[in-house]
């Protein structure tokens, strides 16, 4: 499209290019997202798998695929978000982590476990605050600030436990059916996950909240020089990465009943590349919450596929490792054409 | 008879997809002239100087250099024909000195495994001294805009080159720097180097070249002796039509106001302005003259309260405004537009529609602060149509518009908030000729509606053409306020560049 709109229009006749029908212009659009080109590559490797495995698409290994990413889908549109407005954040594990742990230590001490659970995703809502403030005020930049704080709440974490997992047999079943129960035949857990990606989805898109999160990625002087308080956005997006990771935190809690000061070690690499996958750029002002998630499923496909097959853990890393180049290679030269 | 010509350029074409930027242009470059290129943005300079440079392979097409035919396949190429490219963006390492900048070229083929800083310097002192007071260890961050342009070309000075491109080199430098690159160019001329110019600024095509060489919609249209032609006669050929009037009619006796939209009084910021006081009057255009550095852009974005801490008074059709960010500024109906369109005016990768509203969410999503599409792209529509822009559809990305395009707009955007003073910087500054007067025309029309419209330029033929009245910025202050007959090249640049002892010795 950019091609023959860029040749007419600017003839200086100042004459409209003939537009198309509605229908095709919607085709061609379809064609030209990348989320098209994610639901496709995801379609095929299903019909591979499905071929390859008899056990790939069964109801059981399609609902532990799904357990799988639906929580760290919840931080993947954290980090979307927060890619958009030109941040990036690389402790979002040891948060997630660290809600566990909070939340868990305060249930041990007699808290009952929703006000544990509230206080936990407080305090994480606070470290998002605390690397706001150092991004916005002081005026650090994100990698550095997130990874002290990366280091810095992994290290709460295992002091808090001693480094051993603590286990809450004693967590009221309603609390563990946030992260085991089911509704019908929907676990809960995919339920939340939906909820809260057809929710940020939606505002993100049409939201004039999060248009100034869009406007301060794309050019954050243009922002400042369009009356946009871009500290005040870039400060609310960091915290909300954060309170994000604090809500995950809470769900794995309740769905391994334990709290686990070393889970989420290498999350904010998954996570980053899921949201880089889906179309977030690292220079910001790009992304959205739907190619995040085929991000995230593709990943998780990719991975459940590999350990039906067989092939060793140490094999997936390298294999993932790949298609986050592959997929970034490929948008860059379709940009490329593009421009 | 070939035998003038370092370069001769015949049949060349080149496309990009379904554009094609030449269109079997020809070009000839005598030995020893300084040669300008006119034309429109999109009119093929960029991608014949390309080529030239072995940025661009055409398609077809001969290239003769001193008479020799040439196949220019890579910069590196050009260099060792001796074509030196000053880009108009400036590309030096900032955390370098100025010397290694300098030196970068020969640095990289040196066999030498040590650097020898000490020779380095003196030789780039060698360079440097023709071109002013820079010195050679210094940082390249640390130097302005002005003097990194400098550094640029005493970059392409030492390539020992016999063809030297000059994409305007001016845009970023005052007037006098640009006289002493003017002296340069005229020495260089006399050695025997040939001078490609382009620039957008008619007096000095006018002022320094031999002849110019006019291209539209990637065509050759003429080439004239510099002295057998006018500015208009340049300017008809580039746009393809005749433009009578350059400038719009200026305010008539009979529209002249009293009545006062904007007052300033004593505003000062510690380091950048001091005692700036003015008053803008219902329907005329106020310029805001002075030389780069001055101020100009200071005190406007401290008016607006975008920058800097601000002191002094501002009143708005009689009311003291109590702002403190800009945010509260455009609220109360101030709005600036920014110098740099692409740095820090517009979202490039943004849609058109979510460009124009960016100051004005407000006005096309509900009181939940849900955004309504039709709303946003009839606003853009609207407002597009009013500034008659040319753009296929308002959800294309705004970088898919040419220059004067995208200044519609930022202007749109700026408009959308239906403003009482709106305060351009530079608003036409790498816009052609056609769009330029468009843009002029949209203020004075503006003006006419009751918009007070304050205008930076460092144009200053486009200030006395389209300002009813120019104040004059010398260092922070304001050094002279012109109007009428008085407001000519000379008063503005006396007033911009004297200091006041020799100005009251004067009077």
């Amino acid at each position: 499209m950019t091609q023959e709109t860029k040749a007419v229009p600017f003839d200086g006749l100042g004459q409209q290019p003939p537009s198309s029908s509605g229908i095709m212009d919607a085709v061609r659009k379809l064609f030209r997202m990348r989320e098209t080109g994610l639901v496709l590559i995801i379609v095929a490797l299903f019909i591979v798998m499905s071929f390859a495995s008899p056990y790939f698409l069964t109801w059981v290994n399609m609902r532990a695929m799904a357990m799988a990413f639906a929580v760290e889908g919840i931080v993947v549109v954290g980090m979307t978000i927060l890619l958009i407005s030109g941040g990036i954040d690389l402790s979002v594990g040891s948060v997630t982590a660290l809600a566990m742990v909070i939340a868990g230590l305060l249930f041990l001490a007699g808290v009952d476990p929703w006000t544990a659970s509230a206080l936990a995703i407080l305090a994480c809502t606070g470290i998002g605050a605390i690397m706001g403030f150092f991004v916005t005020t002081v005026g650090l930049h994100h990698f550095i600030v997130s990874l002290a704080v990366m280091v810095i709440a992994r290290g709460a974490c295992l002091l808090g436990t001693g480094g051993r997992p603590i286990g809450l047999y004693t967590l009221p079943p309603e609390f563990k059916f946030i992260g085991q129960g089911s509704i019908g035949v929907i676990p809960v857990v995919i339920i939340i996950f939906l909820v809260v990606v057809v929710a940020s989805d939606f505002m993100l898109r049409r939201t004039t909240i999060f248009r100034k999160v869009f406007y301060t990625g794309s050019n954050e002087k243009a922002a400042a020089y369009s009356g946009i308080r871009t500290k005040r956005v870039v400060f609310f997006t960091t915290t909300l990465c954060s309170a994000l990771c604090g809500f995950a935190g809470i769900i794995y809690m309740a769905r391994f009943g334990s709290a686990q000061p070393t889970f989420g070690i290498g999350m904010e690499l998954n996570v980053i590349a899921a949201a880089v996958i889906g179309g977030a750029s690292l220079s910001g002002g790009t992304g959205t919450i739907f190619g995040a998630i085929l991000g995230v499923i593709l990943l998780s496909v990719v991975s459940s596929s590999l350990a039906l097959l067989d092939v060793s853990v140490y094999w997936q890393d390298i294999i993932r490792g790949s298609i986050l180049l592959s997929a970034v290679t490929i948008d860059h030269y379709l940009n490329k054409r593009r421009r | 008879m070939t035998s003038d010509l370092i370069l001769q350029i015949s049949n060349l074409s080149k496309s990009f997809g379904a554009i094609q930027a030449l269109r079997d242009v020809r070009f000839e470059l005598r030995k020893g002239e300084v040669h300008a290129i006119a034309g429109e943005n999109g009119a093929g300079k960029s991608t014949l100087m390309n080529v030239i440079d072995g940025i661009v392979r055409p398609d077809s097409g001969e290239i003769r250099f001193d008479g020799q035919k040439v196949n220019i396949t890579s910069p590196a190429v050009a260099q060792r024909l001796g074509i030196g490219f000053v880009h108009q963006e400036i590309a030096l390492c900032p955390d370098i000195s100025v010397a290694e900048n300098i030196f970068m070229a020969t640095t990289n083929v040196s066999r030498a495994p040590l650097m020898n800083y000490t020779r380095l310097a003196e030789k780039a002192a060698d360079v440097l001294y023709r071109l002013g007071d820079i010195d050679p260890s210094a940082l390249v961050r640390s130097l302005s805009i002005s003097q990194q342009q400098l550094v640029e070309i005493a970059k392409a000075l030492t390539l020992d080159c016999r063809v030297l491109i000059l994409d305007e080199p001016t845009a970023a430098l005052t007037e006098k720097e640009a006289q002493i690159l003017f002296d340069i160019m005229r020495k260089l001329v006399s050695q025997g180097i040939s001078i490609i110019y382009i620039s957008h600024r008619m007096v000095e095509i006018f002022d320094n070249c031999d002849r110019v060489s006019v291209f539209r919609d990637g065509q050759y249209i003429t080439t004239r002796n510099v002295a057998e032609t006018t500015p208009t006669e340049i300017v008809n050929a580039m746009v393809g039509r005749v433009i009578d009037k350059l400038y719009p009619e200026k305010q008539g006796e009979s529209e002249k106001s009293e009545s006062v939209i904007l007052s300033v009084r004593h505003l000062t910021e510690k380091r950048r302005f001091a005692d700036i006081s003015f008053d803008l009057r219902q329907g005329e255009i106020l310029g805001l003259a002075g030389l780069i550095g001055a101020g100009r852009s200071e005190i406007v974005k401290g008016i607006c309260k975008l920058e800097g801490e601000v002191t002094g008074e501002i009143v708005l059709n009689g009311r003291q405004l109590d702002t403190s960010h800009y945010q509260e500024s455009i609220a109360e109906g101030l709005v600036y537009l920014s110098e740099d369109r692409k740095g820090d005016g517009l979202f490039l990768d943004m849609s058109i529609a979510e460009n124009v509203s960016a100051l004005s969410l407000g006005q096309v999503s509900s009181q939940l602060g849900i955004i309504n599409d039709r709303l946003e792209a009839g606003l853009a529509r609207r407002l597009g149509a009013m500034l008659n822009l040319k753009c296929g559809h308002v959800a294309e990305p705004v970088s898919n518009l040419s220059g004067g395009n995208q200044q519609k707009v930022a202007i749109a955007k700026l408009l959308s908030v239906n403003p009482k003073v709106i305060f351009l910087d530079e608003p036409t500054r790498g816009v052609d000729v056609g769009a330029k007067s468009e843009i002029h025309r949209i203020l004075r029309d503006l003006a006419r509606k009751g918009v007070g419209i304050v205008m930076i330029s460092s144009e200053l033929p486009e200030l006395i053409g389209v300002c009813d009245r120019v104040l004059v910025v010398r260092e922070g202050r304001i050094s002279g306020e012109l109007s009428g007959k008085d407001m000519t090249e000379e008063n503005i640049m006396y007033r911009a560049s004297v200091s006041d002892k020799r100005l009251e010795a004067v009077q």
